[in-house]
């Protein structure tokens, strides 16, 4: 449904990240095209949170190579992702909670008079106005994020993502705090982000949402990396004995997957 | 037996079952009326430590211009240093160091006037008082951005840093004048520690508190228009009135009761005038600048991105981290603010006591934490006003001051003042307990 041709918008290659003498990250390398969700799955421990961190510049990579637009980059810090239109949406949400909902939003990127003031009337209208299309129930602008509920929490987190144009959104278990009305609002948004050409890396370790909105799926296991997968050659189950058993899809057998269950 | 208790319980529990809205609403006004209900709890607390003290003190004298003008000068250098310690516990850190700082620079500052300023240009030059106190300012951000670096880049505990800091600048302070007292300072410098000469008199006393009053309409009337602009919710008109009048109306009236405090007959026959003439002191200069410090350190904390990269990095520093903020160089320069700060409070003390000792400041970092924290300055960080902190020192000073007048020996003073620190904090963490229920 997506052509996959000419240059990859992301690229990681041969990535490692090692702790101590642990390879978290052990020669990964995965691509992410425009317009295309790409899902990564792999059990706990499997590093794929280690490895998009390297991506969103919260952790550097020990060797391996970053290429947007088929261009090597070097991304140090949050700030260097930021500029090349990286966003991510991390699992903890990392929102200030002593703070309110467009202080956390403008955080870092703030919107300021020509006197250099900060203006938080226009970053209030801003908010908003992003609210109003992500989450239109979201009414508390002026009061700290720690008396949100979850839910509202998290909008405020991806409405930080969304609304900077962003050319690759990287969601950290997006859905893992959510009721599934709030659910449903992430997966359309999702969905109507990659129509408009973002690439999304889309990390969970529930199978079935990572099956429903991923073009390929690419699978981790013990910090490496197992294959990566268009969805519509495989199946949940092949999938998941990739995930469990390490096993590339040829190789899964029936009898495999009837263990599975 | 187990079942029997559940089964109160679950009887007991929806005896009053608000809904889920009305609760939430009712969480949400006492939220953001949160940092206002406090400051006005603040003014509350003060006004009742006024009333008791102008009651129980022998021949009422509290609550008298004479009385209230020296303490507002008496709070003066401890203020200025709070504003700062705010931003610093704000941030999750600490500085034992400020009293040490404070005698380091006010004697550099005592040695640089007294000793070697008047070989250069000559004595009681005018320009003395301007060439030391630049001297000063600059010598405390040094301290301050050095220590700064240590704790941000280095990554030794602030605690650690300020605690040796107190060591080492307390030490190096005796070393400058050998031990020696400084005396006298410079006649212009002696300005910044008020007296009666060092205040601005009764007319530009009233001129202060007309800009003040027309600063804070003109705030009201910018937030409006701002906010109108947006199509947001405005305050209630009569609200709004209200509020204007109310805070001019403090202004004022402070001015008025403080311009009852006059210049002793000596001084009005010393200038020439009449005797009986009754000449006000008006405010005092360290009083005008702790006022201006409050100001400019507000301002800097709600309206800069560096303020608000303070209380980000106090929430959640690693959320900072992820959203970009430079949180080290933030670190740094909060502490090198915190020694700009010190550096003016030294230079006050020094001119106040017309004199630089080695022992300058000694204890007072404990009143400047102390200050900070009954001003609702939280040790988990991120939560602490800069108004609230200014409070919390007269608050202090104000116990001290009315202690004096009962003849309370002064360890005595010390206990009570121990005890209101933890009652004051006690108390808030209940009332935020609760606000977060």
């Amino acid at each position: 449904m997506n052509a996959r041709n000419g240059t990859p918008l992301v690229e990681l290659r041969d990535m490692r990240v090692a702790f101590g003498g642990v390879h978290a990250v052990d020669g990964v390398t995965v691509d992410l095209y425009a317009g295309e969700v790409v899902g990564l799955v792999g059990g706990n421990g499997a590093g794929k949170t280690t490895l998009i961190r390297t991506l969103s510049g919260a952790h550097s990579a020990d060797s391996g190579q970053i290429l947007i637009d088929g261009e090597p980059v070097t991304i140090e810090t949050p700030r260097d992702a930021k500029e090349l239109g990286i966003e991510t949406i991390y699992q903890t949400l990392a929102l200030a909670d002593n703070i309110d909902a467009p202080a956390n939003m403008f955080l870092g990127r703030e919107l300021t008079t020509r006197f250099g003031n900060l203006d938080t009337s226009a970053m209030e209208d801003a908010t908003r106005k992003i609210m109003g299309r992500l989450n239109p129930k979201f009414e508390k602008f002026v009061a700290p994020v720690s008396t949100l509920s979850g839910g509202q929490r998290q909008s405020v987190a991806i409405a930080r993502a969304v609304h900077f144009n962003a050319r690759v959104l990287i969601m950290d278990e997006p859905t893992a705090a959510l009721g599934p009305a709030e659910t449903k609002q992430v997966r359309d948004l999702i969905n109507q982000l990659r129509e408009e050409g973002l690439g999304i890396f889309l990390i969970s370790h529930d199978i079935h949402d990572v099956y429903d909105l991923a073009d390929r799926i690419s699978v981790m296991l013990q910090g490496k990396l197992v294959g990566t997968v268009d969805k519509d050659d495989v199946t949940v189950d092949e999938v998941l004995a990739m995930i469990i058993m390490g096993k590339k899809p040829g190789q899964v057998t029936q009898r495999d997957i009837a263990e599975l269950h | 037996m187990a079942d029997t208790e559940i089964s109160t319980t679950t009887d007991r529990a929806p005896e009053a079952p608000p809904t889920e809205g009305e609760r939430r609403s009712f969480r949400d006004t006492l939220r953001s009326a949160e940092i206002d209900a406090r400051l006005a709890g603040m003014l509350i607390a003060l006004a009742i430590i006024w009333i008791v003290f102008q009651i129980v003190t022998p021949g009422h004298t509290f609550l008298t211009p004479r009385n209230l003008w020296n303490l507002s000068v008496q709070t003066s250098v401890v203020a200025i240093m709070a504003t700062g310690m705010v931003l610093i516990i704000v941030e999750r850190h600490i500085d034992l160091s400020v009293g040490a700082v404070m005698a380091v620079v006010g004697m550099v500052m005592g040695a640089f006037q007294h000793d070697f300023l008047p070989d250069v240009l000559r004595f009681d030059h005018p320009l003395t008082w301007v060439m030391t106190l630049a001297l000063g300012l600059v010598l405390g951000a040094v301290i301050g951005a050095f220590q700064g670096v240590i704790i941000a880049y280095v990554g030794v505990p602030s605690f650690i840093v300020t605690l040796g800091g107190f060591l080492v600048w307390r030490g190096l302070a005796w070393r400058v004048a050998s031990g020696q007292t400084i005396a006298p300072m410079d006649s212009h410098f002696r300005l910044l520690g008020g007296g009666s000469d060092g205040s601005i008199g009764g007319t530009w006393s009233w001129v202060v508190g007309i800009v003040a009053c027309v600063g804070i309409v003109a705030l009201q009337l910018t937030k409006r228009r701002q906010r109108a602009r947006y199509g947001f919710r405005l305050r209630p008109m009569w609200a709004e009135i209200a509020l204007g009048v109310a805070g001019c109306g403090a202004v004022l009236a402070a001015i008025w009761f403080l311009n009852r405090y006059y210049v002793p007959a000596g001084i009005v026959a010393q200038r020439g005038l009449p005797p009986g003439t009754n000449v006000s002191q008006g405010l005092a200069i360290p009083v005008l600048l702790a006022l201006g410090v409050a100001v400019v350190m507000t301002f800097i904390g709600t309206r800069r991105r560096f303020g608000r990269y303070v209380y980000a990095i106090g929430g959640n520093p690693e959320a900072a981290e992820l959203a970009g903020i430079k949180t080290k160089s933030t670190v740094v320069k909060t502490f090198t603010l915190m020694g700009v700060l010190v550096a003016l409070a030294a230079a006050v003390q020094i001119a106040r006591l017309n004199a630089a000792v080695g022992s300058l400041g000694t204890g007072i970092e404990l009143n400047v934490i102390a200050a900070a924290v009954i001003g609702g300055t939280s040790f988990t960080g991120g939560i602490g006003t800069i108004a609230g902190a200014v409070l919390g020192a007269l608050v202090m000073q104000s116990l001290v001051s009315g202690m004096v007048l009962m003849g309370i020996e002064a360890p005595l003073q010390d206990v009570v003042v121990g005890i209101v620190l933890v009652l004051a904090v006690a108390l808030d963490t209940i009332v935020r307990r609760r606000a977060a229920r």
